[in-house]
């Protein structure tokens, strides 16, 4: 039988650095700027963090580089690439290794800055040397955008799903963005702008994908029941799920069905709560058609009808399911594995302490990252209360 | 066909390129299941099993979804096609307009050479042959 890690481990402090542009600092510099207010927030010290959880896109030794940078000496670490998903996954790693005693404050990080330091051509090329894809690379898709392209296209023609549908994400996204001081891109938005901006890979244009920013955040977590002595508010973590079936989109057997299905299901079980339960969902949406995926297959929905669920406001400011309530990573922020700030927006929320943009009833909510193309999917259910 | 994978020098995704290099599209299918798989492994990705044989699939499929990359130096279809003997793959359409490629469309594989090396592709079914 599975155990069960509900309400282990509770977020304390949270932290974010160099969101936007960060004028050309190194990733190890906005992440330990992140760290550091992270901790802080969380009423401890570096030195009492024995515990560290980190990846990177391109170094395999991220870990022990940011310990070593730090000053940290782990007594558990683990740098699973789990994609975009990781941070999320990492809850269930973390919950584990607290439970086992291998750790009691474990930090969980991310930062990268590919918009004042984009990667060179060479460092592009290298990513896709480390990784060969023998059987896609030759048909030159442009991903992630055309991996996510043959699953919306897919979706369309199944479901009638519309672009204009897709395209609401995308303004949702932005009205929640304008509400958001921190938000990369705050200028109205509208159903049209998104259809008529330039093509990448059909039927996504440039406003169905998300942003390349820079950024870091970071978050610790600890034992549930030393919590309260070390902050006022801790979000307990209630239930996690993490799933993948495949790492090529040529190999998703369904392509309008993600792992999801998998994540949420043992989210929900672990949580003890339901779909109806959740107060506002924090979704992944690397494209407009992630959110409309993982809202069917987390169960808020039938599969094929979540381009409809979302329409009539019902994820913008105000409605009755507040979603990517920070801006996400279409009108946020979004420095590649952006899952971190899923994380840190929820506790922000479920804190009260969202300003403009505070939901008014923020109880419950569910986080859902996604990593490589609708590869890996990992769910976790947060809440101020056990 | 013989069954290549009992060779433990033998690769499957060497044997595959060299077979397409010779102009010959040839995929894996597991004695122990029966189903065919793409891309190429050294176990049944169904079953587990390592008894695969190669076998010489139809040529024919299906569009399951498709997308057009909007580039510079051209746009191109970037398509998933399901063969008629189960596995889906990567590929592109050719000799149409990649505004004429669609989902479900029938199509018929064949092995053109794109910088320099053998690629697989597909092009649209001839009227009147599905």
């Amino acid at each position: 039988m599975t155990r069960s890690y509900r309400g282990a481990i509770a977020v304390l402090g949270t932290g974010m650095a160099g969101l936007g542009d960060c004028g050309g600092r190194s990733e190890q510099e906005i992440i330990a700027q992140a760290a550091h207010r992270a901790v802080a927030a969380s009423g401890l010290r570096m030195d009492q963090i024995d515990g560290i959880i980190t990846s990177s896109l391109t170094s395999p030794w991220w870990v022990m580089r940011m310990a070593e940078y730090l000053g940290i000496r782990p007594r558990f670490s683990d740098s699973t690439m789990f994609g975009g998903s990781s941070f999320i996954a990492d809850l269930k790693v973390a919950a584990m290794a607290i439970e086992a005693g291998q750790c009691d404050h474990v930090l969980i990080c991310y930062g990268a800055n590919p918009r004042s330091v984009p990667s060179s051509t060479q460092v592009n090329q290298m990513r896709a040397a480390l990784d060969p894809q023998p059987y896609e690379h030759p048909y030159k898709p442009f991903n992630p955008v055309s991996s996510y392209a043959l699953a919306a296209a897919r979706h369309m023609h199944q479901y009638g799903t519309t672009r204009r549908q897709l395209a609401e994400v995308a303004v949702a996204a932005r009205k929640w963005a304008q509400l958001n001081p921190d938000a990369f891109l705050r200028t109205p938005l509208t159903i049209d702008d998104v259809l008529d901006a330039k093509m990448i890979s059909d039927p996504l244009t440039v406003r169905d994908c998300c942003l390349v920013t820079d950024g870091a955040g970071a978050f610790v977590v600890t034992r549930a029941d030393r919590a309260r002595d070390l902050h006022a508010r801790p979000i307990y973590v209630l239930g996690t799920g993490h799933a993948h079936w495949h790492r090529q989109i040529s190999c998703m057997p369904d392509v309008t069905v993600t792992p999801a299905v998998d994540s949420g299901r043992a989210a929900f079980a672990e949580a003890g709560l339901a779909p109806a339960d959740i107060d506002i969902v924090e979704l992944y949406d690397a494209f407009t058609i992630n959110p409309i995926l993982f809202l069917e297959d987390l169960g808020f929905c039938a599969k094929g009808e979540g381009g409809a669920f979302i329409g009539g406001g019902r994820i913008e400011p105000g409605g009755e399911l507040p979603m990517n309530t920070n801006g996400g990573g279409l009108s946020f922020t979004h420095p590649g594995m952006y899952s971190i700030f899923l994380v840190i927006e929820a506790v922000t929320q479920l804190r009260r302490e969202a300003g403009e943009r505070q939901v008014r009833q923020a109880d419950v909510a569910l986080v859902h990252g996604n990593g490589g193309v609708l590869s890996s999917q990992a769910t976790a259910i947060l809440s101020h209360s056990l | 066909m013989a069954t290549l994978s009992t060779d433990p020098a033998f690769s499957p995704e060497r044997h595959y390129f060299e077979q397409l290099a010779q102009g010959r599209f040839t995929i894996p299918r597991c004695r122990a299941c029966a189903r065919a798989h793409f891309y190429p492994r050294a176990l049944c990705p169904h079953c587990g099993a390592d008894t695969l044989d190669w076998i010489a699939p139809s040529g024919r499929g299906e569009i399951y979804s498709t997308t057009i990359v909007r580039s510079k130096a051209g746009d191109y279809t970037v398509c998933l096609v399901d063969l008629a003997e189960g596995p889906r793959m990567m590929s592109r359409v050719v000799d149409t307009p990649v505004e004429s490629v669609r989902i479900g469309m029938p199509v018929t594989a064949r092995i053109d050479t794109v910088d320099g090396a053998p690629l697989l592709v597909f092009v649209p079914e001839p009227e009147g042959r599905a």
